[in-house]
């Protein structure tokens, strides 16, 4: 009864605090006073002021693509130059080597692209160093720059005849210094408050009650871990990432962490929302998200508690941890993987297959419900743009959304978002299937190995970096298909955005008549979340047939793997 | 017009299938040419499998199957096609080889129609036919457009003014006109006409492109969930313990494909933007484009004539009002002598109005000395002047209010308060007020009251719900106006309206992100016309209207553009409806083959196939699921042609209405229908002993 209502809580909370936050964050990217104004207003002049920027200067896309993809490439390559050099660097107390190459590679990537997917294990690889100024810098720009994507685009969508998006490096800042920033000390200190670790000291050696010696693995946590979740990164400071209790101690914990992987992208649809001055138009994306998180978590749940008659149990405890019980774990599972935060607090790959396919189904609709920070709204207006043209056209007139007409080119660019994360996962996880470096990596026989493949690619295209874990993917094959991976899931998407931001804000706007395809009303949730499942989820069907369905189906005849 | 088409359409069609194989062709339809690839590989196949000696009855069975959903989608594109070519036939047939008679330097030659240039002069004699497009430039002639119209009656044709256009292949039937000619050889109006009519100058619409764009895409992603498809195989294979070799085959990977990528709407496509051409044409009205047509399905805002489209044709008078101090009839006398001359449908009524209350007879006039003032612009007022037989000069007026209070006014004489009020409680009314005065005097009042038609009103209800907005264009002032538009129900009004007021209404609504449609033929209409994003042209108008608008109404009817543009929502909403249905199609499909191929992996030790849960239509065997996805896949194509060539139904509600209609039809009904039709192909094809 006590999970019960936690769950409840959870789900009314979110629903309560998202549209809060999204005013919130309206206010800062519009440019108006807020509550934060006096006490980081002074550190936002001083950044300009630093850097030269000229935050009123607006930018048209191309210009404001161009900051996004250098901006980037400059954070990789530091990243990356961090890690390969981390011996001859300063905060490396347990003077760990350096970083191969194609690790240091995957390591970059997947934390520039938002995807924090770890080949490594933190506290064996990295120095103190490189996890600061690398990962936790990383953490806060990445999700930055999803936010920054975002708001280029709603203001193409809600802007008319104009070439102006806004300024990238206004938008980076004002989501770091208002956003993330204050977010992050709020759930620092609650989080220390819980017990999580927060230092620089050696790591702790101690005798066990066996008298063998471990080593307990310290850092400056906390503060990685407020980020990690707010930023939807999910790259845990210690290798068992929300499962080690330094990260996450208590129950109370668990349930903020939970809140803040899903807030901001939450609210970022209210955001949205606020620019089209339509609340039911946010509301209408919302909803669609959150049928979408509910079903799955459900789904999980039923897989989860139904009795297995054959294994004769029911409520699976094998990979969860007993701190939290099933239902803490399974709504962590789904709300990880829905949005595309990936940390763990469970072993995925000891899920039951259902809520496994649950999880991994959440990651191939291409992180929409709720998704990444900002990547989850650009990406769903992807689906948008699909779903009304597909159906928009059945009431009469070429389909249009928030009065701007979708033609030829808007549809190149949403076939190109989709495709990109679609190639990642089919053929790389094909080809990860035919060659013999692929299959090395498996743990698992049976279809469960197919699905842990599987798991890998949709986890690194969709930018999500949660593993089914069971694969070892520390080697160069893996480190450098899934390195590309998060590279094509991540700005073979924001490219086509970008594109589709400029070429909206120039049209103009059809003004809503009773003859308009509305976009706010159930009709269209339904459509929605129709076109996210036949075009988005039906063509992941076949390898999910044979992976986590036939495994569910032999599960119940009484064959595990 | 019930018939869809006839046999000889139908027996064309078929050829034209086959013809369409060209790879030429075929690559203009992305999704159709996939399946002939298609077909092609397991042709090669079965060819194979014929020289190795193990014939497979499955791949041949698929392979024709295949080479059927191409020939089918052919088969609906050359029947749209084919009716069109029916129409064009009779329209070409008056473009046989005439003779023109060239003027050059004032000389008679006569050359081949074929050789006349722009610019060039002709002459035409009753009984000849007109040989290239022009303008009259001198003469007067009755003209039998039958051939472009299907109207029987002539239609005069005159130099000047807003008449003077003809068109090469009409005939003239009296008199003798000069024409300049206005177009170059093959470019005529009847030669655009049968060029679009057979549909060999298509081009695609944008809003084609942008469906093409997203049907390739779908069927990229297709490709990919195919092509990977063996690798997990492979995989699978070796998990559950079977030989490699199990692995999937050519023709099934193909079939597969084929029924997943969306070849209901790519076999459909053309056929649907050829019937929505078609069926415009069915109602007299051409499109210079497939994109005018798409415009007229967005246009929200509609720019309606008065005079023709709201009111029946003209104002008639209903009522003589005196002022005071004269009576009803000396009031009915002058307006009668004001109007004899004014050949006008107003003055006709005028003096129809006094013969049937007062019967006042037409006199002859030539008897007395009289001068006739015809109406001017800048007069705004008729009537004549003639001499009394005591040799007083009388000035019999008719016009509006301020036309007769300055000339009144120029007679010294006092404009009646009493009179004032009767003008502007008339326009109120909506009615129009002809005011009648005779030297420095004014008699009264002629109510001309226009006629508004009959159903106009829940037309534009039905409009307004479709969220299109009506604007009433009127010459009348703003009382007058304003007093018809509500009684029509229009949303708006232009009073006093130039033809640059139009021009500048139309711009302010585009600006506003309006899609505006109007109606237009005189010369000075030919910017709005251009300017509007559907201009249709009223055959009887001017080369210069016909020129600047995008499509051209062969009754001359004004009240088609309410039609135009619910024919332009019908062809996106049946372009739309399919593309749900095909793409609500895969669900089944994947129902049925995914089992049908995986049912030998993992199988348990006592023999259940784990993915068997999954078969859930309960197909007999794998070959017959995937047979019977192939040709249900196929004959749908079939089976939509008449919905595709019709449209769908046209109801005119609110947008929202229509989408919830439409989804149940084919969203939902793409989603289930398969599911039956793949269960009976199935049955059928096990009862029948095929598989």
């Amino acid at each position: 009864m006590n999970e019960a209502l936690q769950l409840i809580l959870f789900l009314v909370l979110l629903a309560v605090l998202s549209p809060l936050l999204g005013k919130y964050m309206a206010k800062v990217f519009m440019g108006d006073k807020h509550i934060m104004t006096p006490v980081f207003g002074w550190l936002e002049k001083l950044v300009y002021r630093l850097s030269g920027i000229k935050s009123e200067e607006e930018m048209n896309w191309k210009t404001y693509m161009y900051g996004v993809l250098i901006f980037n490439l400059f954070g990789f390559l530091l990243l990356f130059l961090l890690q390969i050099f981390q011996v001859y660097l300063p905060l490396n107390t347990e003077k760990l080597p350096n970083v191969s190459w194609h690790l240091a590679f995957n390591t970059a990537m997947s934390f520039t692209t938002n995807t924090n997917w770890q080949s490594y294990s933190g506290e064996n690889t990295l120095s103190y160093l490189v996890q600061m100024l690398g990962l936790t810098v990383q953490n806060f720009v990445s999700a930055a720059t999803g936010i920054a994507v975002v708001l280029a685009l709603i203001r193409g969508l809600t802007r008319k005849t104009t070439d102006a998006l806004g300024n990238f490096w206004a938008d980076m800042t004002r989501s770091v210094i208002y956003v993330l920033l204050p977010l992050s000390i709020i759930l620092t200190i609650a989080l220390v408050g819980q017990g999580a670790v927060q230092t620089f000291s050696h790591y702790v050696k101690a005798t066990t009650l066996q008298g063998s010696e471990q080593v307990i693995p310290l850092g400056p946590a906390a503060s990685q871990i407020a980020i990690k979740q707010l930023g939807t990164n999910g790259g845990g400071f210690f290798g068992a990432n929300s499962s080690h209790p330094f990260e996450n101690p208590t129950p109370l914990s668990n349930f903020l962490e939970l809140l803040s992987i899903i807030i901001i992208s939450a609210g970022l649809v209210f955001t949205f929302g606020y620019y089209m001055k339509s609340k039911g138009q946010a509301r209408a994306i919302f909803i669609t998200m959150f049928i979408l998180f509910a079903v799955g978590i459900a789904v999980s749940l039923w897989a989860e508690y139904s009795h297995n008659n054959v294994l004769n149990v029911s409520g699976a405890m094998e990979g969860k941890e007993t701190r939290f019980g099933v239902m803490n774990s399974v709504l962590w599972s789904v709300t990880t993987t829905a949005t595309s935060n990936g940390s763990v607090n469970a072993m995925q790959d000891s899920l039951s297959p259902l809520s496994g396919l649950v999880a991994m189904f959440n990651i191939m609709l291409g992180e929409i419900i709720f998704g990444g920070v900002g990547s989850g709204l650009y990406g769903m207006i992807i689906f948008i743009i699909l779903t009304v043209f597909i159906a928009g056209l059945m009431v009469g007139r070429t389909p249009e959304y928030l009065g701007k007409k979708i033609e030829a080119f808007e549809m190149k660019m949403a076939i190109l978002a989709v495709l990109a994360p679609s190639i990642v996962i089919k053929l790389f996880s094909a080809i990860a299937c035919l060659v013999p470096a692929g299959l090395a990596g498996l743990n698992n026989a049976g279809p469960h190995g197919l699905s842990e493949i599987l798991y890998a690619f949709s986890s690194a295209a969709g930018n999500n970096g949660s593993a089914f874990a069971g694969l070892n993917t520390n080697s160069v094959f893996y480190n450098l298909m899934m390195g590309s991976g998060m590279l094509i899931g991540r700005f073979g998407i924001i490219v086509p955005v970008m594109a589709i931001a400029g070429s909206m804000a120039r049209k103009k706007v059809t003004p809503v008549s009773s003859g308009t395809f509305r976009t706010d009303n159930w009709l269209f949730v339904m459509l929605l979340i129709s076109v996210i499942l036949i075009v988005g989820g039906l063509t992941f069907f076949p390898p999910l047939a044979l992976g986590p369905i036939v495994e569910h189906s032999l599960m119940h005849l009484g064959v595990t793997f | 017009m019930n018939q869809l088409f006839t046999r000889e359409i139908a027996v064309q069609a078929l050829k034209d299938s086959f013809i369409k194989l060209k790879p030429g062709v075929l690559v203009k339809n992305p999704v159709i040419f996939i399946v002939a690839i298609g077909a092609l590989m397991t042709t090669a196949v079965v060819c194979a499998d014929i020289f190795n000696s193990h014939f497979s009855n499955f791949n041949f069975q698929i392979t024709l199957w295949l080479w059927f959903t191409v020939l089918f989608a052919n088969f609906a594109e050359a029947v749209a096609e084919g009716r069109g070519k029916a129409q064009a036939d009779s329209l070409r047939k008056s473009r046989t080889q005439t003779k023109a008679r060239k003027l050059v330097h004032n000389k008679e030659e006569l050359v081949l129609a074929n050789d006349l240039r722009k610019g060039d002069v002709v002459i035409c004699d009753a009984g000849e036919i007109i040989p290239a497009d022009g303008d009259v430039i001198d003469g007067i002639a009755s003209v039998d457009e039958s051939a472009i119209t299907g109207e029987s009656a002539p239609v005069i044709r005159e130099s000047g003014g807003d008449r003077c256009a003809v068109t090469g292949g009409t005939k003239v039937i009296s008199d003798r006109i000069i024409i300049k000619v206005t177009s170059e050889p093959g470019f005529t109006f009847l030669d655009r006409m049968i060029a679009l009519v057979e549909g060999a100058k298509r081009k695609k619409t944008p809003n084609e492109i942008a469906l093409i764009i997203l049907l390739s895409g779908l069927t990229i992603i297709f490709l990919l969930v195919v092509v990977a498809l063996p690798a997990y195989f492979d995989y699978s294979l070796k998990a559950s313990g079977v030989s490699a070799n199990h692995n999937l085959t050519l023709p099934v990977l193909i079939s597969l494909l084929v029924c997943l990528i969306p070849t209901t709407i790519g076999g459909l496509l053309s056929a649907i933007g050829i019937s929505g051409m078609d069926r415009l044409l069915r109602k007299n009205v051409i499109a210079t484009s497939g994109k005018a047509i798409e415009a007229a399905g967005d246009t929200d805002v509609l720019l309606l004539d008065k005079t023709g489209t709201i009111t029946l044709g003209n104002r008639m008078a209903t009522e003589f009002i005196p002022a005071e101090g004269f009576t009803k009839e000396q009031l009915a006398d002058a307006a009668q002598l004001a109007s004899l001359a004014d050949e006008t449908p107003e003055g006709r009524s005028i003096v129809v109005l006094a013969k049937e209350q007062f019967n006042i007879r037409a006199r002859e006039m030539q008897a007395l000395d009289t001068e006739f003032v015809p109406f001017t612009a800048q007069t705004a007022m008729s009537g004549l002047d003639l001499k009394n037989n005591d040799g007083q000069l009388r000035s019999i007026r008719k016009g509006s209010f301020s036309a007769i209070k300055k000339f009144i006014e120029n007679n010294n004489g006092f404009f009646p308060k009493n009179v004032e009020e009767i003008v502007s409680d008339l326009s109120h009314q909506g009615a129009t007020p002809l005011v009648v005065a005779e030297n420095n005097q004014v008699l009264g009042v002629i109510h001309l009251k226009d006629i508004v038609k009959g159903g106009i009103k829940q037309r534009f209800a039905q409009l307004r719900m479709m969220g299109i907005r009506t604007i009433m264009i009127t010459g009348d002032n703003q009382q007058t106006a304003a007093a018809i538009a509500a009684e029509a129900g229009v949303d708006d009004f232009l009073a006093e309206a130039k033809p640059e007021d139009k021009l500048s209404r139309i711009r302010e609504e585009q600006a506003n992100g309006h899609l505006v449609g109007m109606i237009g033929d005189g010369t000075n209409d030919a910017p709005a016309l251009a300017q509007a994003d559907v201009g249709l042209a009223m055959n009887t108008g001017t080369q210069a209207a016909r020129e600047a608008g995008n499509m051209v109404d062969l009754d001359s009817n004004p009240t088609k553009l309410i039609e135009v543009v619910e024919t332009g929502k019908q062809l996106l909403m049946t372009r739309g409806a399919l593309t749900t249905f095909s793409i609500a199609n895969d669900v089944a499909k994947y129902f049925a083959i995914i089992p049908a191929i995986a049912t030998f992996l993992y199988v348990t030790s006592s023999g259940v196939s784990p993915l068997g849960v999954l078969n859930i239509m309960k197909l007999t065997s794998p070959e017959s699921a995937i047979l019977s996805a192939v040709i249900f896949n196929a004959l749908i194509i079939v089976a939509l042609i008449p919905l595709a060539l019709r449209g769908v139904k046209y109801r005119p509600v609110s947008a929202n209405r229509v989408l919830a209609l439409n989804i149940l039809i084919y969203g939902i009904g793409g989603i289930i229908v398969p599911f039956i039709g793949i269960k009976l192909i199935d049955m059928l094809l096990v009862s029948i002993h095929l598989i």
